[in-house]
């Protein structure tokens, strides 16, 4: 009998500790058959965050590091800075990225570190239990913004890709979604860019998957992918913000 | 190679590079930004990398990126910005990384000033990051020793596998002194079987992680590491003794202040005074051992020191109440002058 | 046989190259040396200082709080460091720009019109190459043949001019009491 579907290699055969209906699973799918695609296990580092995906060390079959809460990008550099034949890729959740680590994302895009960043966006500090995010959009009711995010109070949320098409060392910007299959299909496809981009040496590629929280959203699996559609597509467009490579001097 | 005359701050770097590291990210802040500035200029040409991090923060990670690595690297920083890097050595020391971190200590509290200080020694010691950590900390008290020991603390670190601090102050990172370049013993290492540099399909993957959610495996972690800190304390103990064999009073003084304690000591004995002087070189671990011993011999000691008095807890402790334990100090990036740290034993000698 | 000197003056009048100079010297003919300067926004336009101490014997502090010898090349410095001078001290000071004597009867003064003495011999910016021929003669701390070749030895030899004014510099203060 032929095998259709199986584990790829480079994830571990472990249970994943992701709540139901969380879409942390498919992403690390994803980067995983990526990995194997390109035939890079053995070359290929990943550093975890901190939020919902820091156990991601454990569930990927490549050399992990555990960082500390948004220095994800400042490890990842000084680990390619110093091993720059290792394909290095940082995961981080939006309050890993756009919050607590907001320099060390701005600068590693900026200094067109050549890595690849896997940016969970769901509008939530999952770990800690639902309190707002720097992309929690505005209305949205979590347990550190009970009467809805203001704009007047809490600020408006971050676009992080558009921010960060407009830096010099960015050779892909991407925002994709994995609430269906012809989006996971694009996700795939953005994430194996920015892949590509680090084993050609373009510089700086960052991936932004709009994923779901049921749990801290207080929604079912299925209406949370609805609400995904309803109210975080309109606020974070899908689509490539950036393709190119990173502008750089001559050596 | 004969002697060169240069500052302290350059002597860690062509020290550091000389011991094979090539990978320096630091962020400027004076009065250590030579270091910085120096290898700024020479890694480029020694096929290595000096990298000006956005902040402090990112600069103690990205040592941690390279030492996660396999890789021998660097920063340095003055007492503000150790600070800042409190939270990444804190994460390296959780990882069993080596590395170093060089302060040269400025005067706090906060902006402080940018005069000499050695007003870190309980970040250094005690406090610098959160959790159960130690941190082998070398005091240099001579350009020659800001090479020598900046060569020892790599070796130090990646022998135990834990960072190592370089703890100078703002007049031994500016003064100049002759340095001799030649003279550093090399040490077997052991292999960083540990690193995270990509598997190569040769071996099981290697994580570098602090986070132990289960309390009984934290726990395990962290003895297994204290059983480390154990040998340090009981291998790496360094200090330098002074007339310490008839004295009655023993001063106990780092750094800049030992070489002032010991000017003040010589002037003393003129006067028939028996003095003597300890160094720790080593400030974890204190040579606390020695100093019990010195306390049967000696009648009083007195803990010379640019704070307002923070090593004179550890003596307290060595002593162990045998002996009185008396503290001078001057503060906020002032230098004690050899005559009054001389005023301070001549009044113990009378009393 | 240990001396503290301190170097003391304006940003750019090559207070720093002077105090080097001492040290450089004092390391090669085989003495303890510690050179020690002012850092920080001191250096912005303003004042500057270095400490050098020079000694048989081990040095302890580098920083010098009573100097056996100052070297004052502006006012400012002057009034900030002449009273500092420990007792049988010797006060060099560049009379062009300190129009002050020193009133005090246990140290010697020695006044050079430094400043002047290089514009008028085409030497202008060596006011403190003078000053160190005139520490030489005064001190006989070095060798004059000795100060000198460390002097020159560290200037390009490519760079002659440069070699040349440093020299007829070093040998006009050197000269400049007979």
């Amino acid at each position: 009998m032929k095998t259709v579907f199986d584990r790829p290699e480079a994830l571990s055969d472990v249970p994943l500790h992701y709540c139901p209906g969380c879409t942390h699973g498919i992403v690390h799918r994803l980067v995983a058959e990526t990995i194997d695609e390109f035939g890079i296990l053995g070359n290929t580092v990943g550093i975890a965050p901190v939020g919902c995906s820091v156990f991601a060390y454990n569930y990927f079959e490549c050399d992990m590091i555990e960082a500390a809460h948004g220095r994800a990008p400042a490890v990842a550099t000084g680990l390619k800075r110093t091993h720059p034949d290792t394909v290095v890729i940082t995961y981080q959740g939006d309050g890993d990225l756009a919050a607590i680590g907001t320099a060390e994302t701005v600068h590693a895009a900026t200094r067109g570190e050549n890595i690849t960043v896997i940016f969970i966006n769901n509008c939530i500090y999952g770990m800690t239990g639902g309190q707002m995010a720097p992309t929690t959009i505005p209305g949205q009711v979590t347990t550190t913004s009970p009467y809805g995010r203001k704009r007047n109070v809490q600020g408006s949320p971050i676009r992080v890709c558009e921010m960060l098409s407009t830096l010099d060392g960015v050779a892909l910007a991407a925002r994709v979604s994995v609430d269906c299959p012809k989006n996971i299909l694009q996700a795939k496809k953005m994430i194996k860019k920015a892949f590509q981009n680090q084993i050609d040496k373009k510089g700086f590629s960052i991936v932004e998957v709009l994923s779901t929280c049921p749990t801290n959203w207080g929604l079912a699996p299925k209406d949370a992918l609805q609400w995904l559609r309803d109210n975080m597509i309109p606020y974070y467009p899908l689509g490539v913000y950036k393709d190119g490579e990173a502008i750089r001097d001559p050596e | 190679m004969s002697k060169v005359l240069m500052k302290g701050n350059e002597a860690i770097a062509e020290a550091a590079i000389a011991a094979g590291c090539v990978y320096f990210f630091g962020y400027p802040i004076t009065p250590q930004t030579e270091v910085a500035e120096y290898m700024a200029k020479r890694l480029p040409k020694v096929g290595g990398l000096c990298l000006q991090a956005e902040s402090e923060v990112a600069a103690i990670n990205m040592l941690m990126g390279a030492s996660a690595g396999g890789t021998r690297a660097m920063t340095s920083s003055s007492s503000p910005g150790v600070s800042l890097k409190s939270e990444g050595i804190s994460y390296i020391a959780g990882c069993d990384l080596p590395c170093l971190v060089v302060n040269v200590q400025r005067g706090g509290p906060g902006l402080g000033g940018i005069q000499p200080s050695q007003q870190d020694y309980y970040q250094a010691t005690r406090g610098v990051g959160h959790g159960d950590l130690r941190l082998i900390v070398l005091a240099p008290s001579s350009v020659q020793e800001m090479a020598s020991l900046t060569a020892e603390a790599f070796d130090l670190a990646d022998a135990y596998r834990m960072p190592a601090m370089l703890l100078a102050d703002g007049a031994l990172g500016q003064m100049m002194e002759p340095v001799d370049f030649s003279v550093f013993p090399k040490r077997e290492l052991p292999e960083k079987t540990w690193a995270t540099n990509g598997t190569k399909g040769q071996r099981k993957k290697n994580i570098v992680n602090s986070l132990f959610i289960d309390p009984n495996e934290l726990e395990n972690s962290i003895r297994a590491r204290y059983e480390r800190y154990a040998k340090v304390e009981e291998n790496e103990v360094r200090y330098e003794e002074y007339m310490t064999d008839d004295a009655d009073i023993i001063l106990v003084a780092f750094g800049i202040t030992a070489r002032i304690a010991k000017s003040a000591i010589a002037d003393m004995r003129k006067t028939g005074i028996k003095a003597g002087l300890l160094r720790p070189i080593t400030l974890w671990p204190f040579p606390k051992k020695k100093l019990a011993e010195l306390a049967d011999t000696a009648k009083v000691f007195l803990s010379v020191e640019m704070s307002m008095g923070q090593m004179v807890d550890d003596v307290r402790l060595a002593v162990g109440g045998k002996r009185p334990v008396h503290f001078f100090g001057r503060t906020g990036g002032i230098i004690p002058s050899v005559e009054e740290v001389a005023e301070e034993i001549r009044k113990l000698a009378e009393a | 046989m240990t001396t503290r000197f301190i170097f003391a003056g304006s940003g750019g009048q090559g207070i720093q190259f002077s105090g080097k100079q001492m040290a450089k010297t004092g390391m090669h003919v085989g003495k303890n040396v510690t050179f020690l300067p002012s850092y920080g926004p001191e250096m912005r336009g303003g004042t500057s200082n270095c400490t050098v101490v020079i000694s048989d014997e081990e040095i302890g502090s580098p920083s010098v709080s009573t100097p056996d010898i100052l070297v004052a090349m502006n006012l400012p410095s002057f009034d900030k460091f002449e009273p500092k001078v420990a007792p049988g001290g010797i006060l060099f000071c560049d009379s062009t720009l300190v129009d002050k004597k020193s009133e005090r009867e246990d140290i010697q003064a020695v006044y050079v019109p430094a400043t002047g003495l290089a514009s008028e011999n085409d030497l202008t910016g060596f006011a403190n190459v003078i000053l160190l021929g005139v520490i030489l003669k005064v001190t006989g701390i070095f060798d004059f043949a000795d100060f000198e070749d460390y002097l020159l030895s560290n200037i390009p030899a490519a760079k002659t001019a440069l070699i040349e004014k440093n020299r007829k510099a070093l040998e006009l203060g050197w000269n400049y009491l007979q």
